[in-house]
């Protein structure tokens, strides 16, 4: 099909076929979010983000573990490091790609599980009504009310420090607040007529919350999870900042921020280089939930 | 037989001293072939009605029976391939993120029937629409094409019995009239028993045999169409609502 | 008698990804101290058509005219700080829902007297005194208790006569009431319009009264205009309407179902695209 046959195939009010009506309803998406410059500027600094993580054996001048210990803490430029080296000689920008990995890693374990879990519970609770609702939502509260550092320390304390054990610290602390929101979505959708035209069609609550609800919760929930990923980076880097997340010599951006502290005054580089990266990834993150939110918001999705 | 026989139907809503009937003791019947009209303000408890009978609502107390087999709490799936329902629409009818093609045949397969591709070309047919409009989502369709989907919705499981709330209201006054005539042609080609509710008496007129008329909650009267066409009825409530329609203000 | 209302020629338009849409597409007519009445379906324009006049239209919406002249201001030229003065002062507009339209945080009685004292520098006593005598002639009884009432304490009636009181108070010279009844049942709608008639006759207001309702446009108002697809396919005198000559107009009366004239099959209208294309009827007086 040539290019303008495309665009007018996508752009029909009329679809033909169950594809051409899906892929319509994702190309007006996509040019929605376009049109938001801040948006895509988010979406492009996180898609080079992706690249330089998976290609990071290409991109790295040398390994993240590699010490030269009579290179330490030379400025930026000098002798072909980028962005300087760090206390034990080992070169920052390497060490940033490398730890872009591992930033993505939490991220992307994170918005699986913690959506989804708060996804379950509050729609379930909020289509349910009655004692179950109120069983989950105390059983939610209570998750919410444990400070996440207090909880990581406990997880450390009881299965040893490390990456993975901060992720399930973030992970169990980060779902109530989608449980929330998909019990509040549920609580109004739960009325609408199109659910009771399917109830009169014998439709079981399971199908109806998911094929029902879920696909309306999930716009809100997406929203979130964007505006989300920033405070999990954050959170991520603190406990990494604590030593309670990833562990020496492992290149996580708040590990590299906490190693960099001593140095801060004379050697300014080495703690402020990652911490700018962390600044980047979360604005992206935000800027791209902001522009989401646009183009998913149910009240223009009627339109 | 007798479609539908309601006997002292009381309907409310919340518990103790929060409760409000929304319905008392309502008792009328729709003889099967049928189109009864109820009528009423906003809060006479006209809509309550059709969805006490549809099972949406499980706070009732009375006698309610459909092809003189009564009514439990829990409906069946056979009751639902007997009675079905045309909601107010158009926009919270149809669900935002389905295709029509999504809406019908999910109804099909619920229902069991197997050449579902076949028959929603041909429910589509009957209700006006082409095979164009299969794949469209709702806010691709205008007012009328929804309403459309929506009574081809309800008719997908050839049900004897259909529950129409408010069906037109929120329609334009010429897409009215197109699925008004639609709903009285599948009436008459299907042999369908129709339970209409609206505030529009000029529709009721038109729609229906028989009237019930309610007024909070209760049913105040209960008349034929030519009585209602006459303008000049025996109850002073249906007497007023018919001067309020006919006459608006006039100038002096 | 010079017109309260000169529009010719008016256009508002929305840029959409697939071009332009035009939903008023060059109309013209005046008002007077009369009343007209605007009758379409959904997607004419009427209700833009009362916007428009009123600049209540936003960016990217594009308002456009030969001339749109308000007594001796010129709309078309207004600066928006002209505009504020002109809204409520000299011309008001009554919406649909009492429900979206009242303020629901604040009661009755601040919302009523702030219309009065944007516009009037006056005592809060002195307001206060005025929204009372007001209310009263919207015949609200016990209007002192009302006043305190915050909105979704009153009915739909009631919040329709509030919006009312608050529109005139301030006396405007026009009034735009766009569907003022749709939202009202049956009895309480004669009501509303009663008082409304009442209002605009003892006032000498002219009034613009858009609505889907063809019959009770035809009883309530002076003049009418039909309008479709953004343009007006016939005007003509209310008490006369049976006489109208477009398809269109004749298509939409016969639509109705009539409970004195029963038929077994409603007339469907059969859309004719001619008809948007032809030019528009004007309504200058």
């Amino acid at each position: 099909m040539t290019r303008t046959s495309l665009r007018a195939w996508l752009l029909s009010d009329a679809p033909q076929s169950r594809r051409q009506a899906s892929a319509a309803a994702w190309y007006n998406g996509w040019l929605k979010l376009r049109g938001n410059t801040l948006a895509m500027l988010g979406l492009i600094v996180l898609i080079v983000l992706i690249l330089a993580a998976l290609c990071a054996p290409l991109l790295a001048t040398q390994s993240p573990f590699a010490q030269d210990l009579g290179a330490r803490l030379l400025a930026p430029g000098e002798q072909g490091h980028i962005f300087g080296t760090d206390s034990l000689g080992r070169d920052i920008w390497s060490r940033l790609v490398y730890g872009a990995r591992i930033s993505l890693y939490i991220v992307a374990l994170v918005a699986l599980v913690a959506p989804l879990l708060g996804l379950i519970i509050g729609t379930v609770a909020g289509y349910a009504g009655g004692v179950l609702d109120v069983v989950l939502m105390r059983f939610t509260d209570i998750f919410l009310a444990f400070p996440r550092l207090i909880l990581a320390l406990a997880f450390v304390a009881a299965l040893g420090a490390g990456i993975e054990n901060a992720v399930l610290a973030i992970s169990l602390t980060a779902w109530p607040p989608y449980a929330r929101i998909a019990r509040a979505e549920t609580l109004t959708i739960r009325n609408s007529d199109y659910i009771h035209a399917i109830k009169l069609q014998g439709a079981g609550p399971i199908r109806i919350i998911t094929r029902h609800v879920w696909p309306l919760c999930i716009s809100s929930l997406v929203i979130r999870v964007t505006l989300d990923m920033a405070g999990i980076i954050l959170t991520a880097a603190g406990l990494g900042f604590l030593g309670l997340g990833a562990q020496p010599p492992s290149p996580e951006w708040g590990a590299m921020v906490s190693e960099g502290r001593k140095y801060i005054l004379d050697y300014w580089w080495v703690a402020t280089i990652p911490g700018l990266a962390i600044f980047t990834i979360s604005l992206a993150f935000n800027l791209l939930g902001d522009g989401l939110r646009d183009v998913l918001d149910p009240k223009e999705a009627g339109k | 037989m007798t479609a539908i026989d309601l006997s002292d139907l009381t309907v409310w809503f919340g518990l103790g001293a929060d409760r409000v009937d929304a319905v008392k003791s309502a008792t009328f019947s729709v003889a099967t072939g049928e189109s009864f009209g109820l009528v009423g303000e906003s809060g006479s408890g006209k809509s309550t009605v059709l969805r006490a009978i549809a099972g949406l609502i499980d706070s009732w107390s009375g006698d309610m029976r459909i092809a003189d087999t009564p009514l439990g709490r829990r409906r069946t799936r056979a009751f639902y391939k007997q009675v079905q329902m045309v909601f107010q629409g158009p926009y919270a009818s149809l669900h935002p993120r389905h295709t029509v093609d999504r809406v019908l045949g999910e109804v099909l397969k619920l229902h069991g029937f197997s050449d579902i591709d076949s028959r929603i070309d041909r429910l589509l047919d009957d209700v006006g629409l082409g095979k164009g409009f299969r794949f469209r989502y709702p806010h691709q369709l205008s007012g009328g094409q929804r309403q459309r989907v929506a009574i081809a919705r309800a008719l997908a499981p050839e049900p004897r019995i259909v529950l129409l709330d408010e069906p037109t209201s929120a329609l334009d006054v010429s897409v009215q009239a197109e699925i008004l005539n639609l709903l009285s042609d599948l009436r008459a080609e299907r042999g369908l028993t129709y339970l209409m509710v609206s505030h529009d008496l000029g529709v009721i007129g038109h729609m229906c045999d028989r009237i019930a008329v309610m007024q909070h909650g209760r049913i105040v009267d209960l008349l034929g169409v030519d009585e209602m066409r006459s303008l000049q009825t025996a109850h002073p409530y249906t007497q007023h609502l018919l001067d309020s329609s006919v006459r608006a203000i006039r100038q002096p | 008698m010079t017109n309260l209302l000169d529009i010719e020629n008016l256009r508002v338009r929305f840029p959409t990804r697939q071009g332009h849409f035009d939903a008023v597409r060059g109309i013209s007519f005046s008002l007077r101290r009369e009343r007209l009445g605007i009758v379409g379906e959904s997607g004419s324009g009427k209700s833009m058509t009362g916007r428009a006049i009123l600049k209540l239209i936003r960016k990217p919406g594009q308002i456009t005219a030969d001339r749109m002249q308000m007594g001796d201001t010129d709309l078309l030229t207004a600066s928006d700080k002209q505009m504020r003065r002109i809204r409520g002062r000299h011309a008001s507009m009554i919406m649909q829902d009492p429900k979206f339209s009242l303020n629901p945080v604040m009661t009755v009685g601040q919302q009523i007297t702030e219309a009065l004292r944007t516009h009037e520098r006056i005592s809060r006593r002195d307001a206060h005194a005025r929204a009372i005598k007001m209310l009263d002639a919207v015949a609200i009884r016990s209007p002192e208790r009302v006043m305190d009432l915050y909105p979704h304490e009153v009915s739909g009636g009631m919040g329709q006569r509030i919006m009312i009181a608050m529109m005139l108070i301030p006396d405007p010279e026009i009034l735009i009431a766009d569907e003022p009844t749709s939202a009202l049942d049956v009895s309480v709608q004669l009501q509303v319009l009663g008082i409304l008639d009442k209002l605009v006759t003892d006032r000498g207001m002219g009034l613009i009264f858009i609505s889907h309702d063809l019959n009770l446009v035809s009883n309530f108002c002076d003049r009418i205009l039909i309008m479709y697809a953004g343009r007006v396919v016939e005007v003509c005198q209310a008490g006369r309407l049976h006489e109208a000559t477009h398809p269109y107009t004749r298509g939409l009366l016969n639509s109705v179902p009539d409970l004195e004239h029963p038929r077994p099959r409603l007339d469907v209208l059969k859309r004719d695209p001619a008809w948007a294309e032809a030019p528009s009827v004007s309504a200058l007086t």
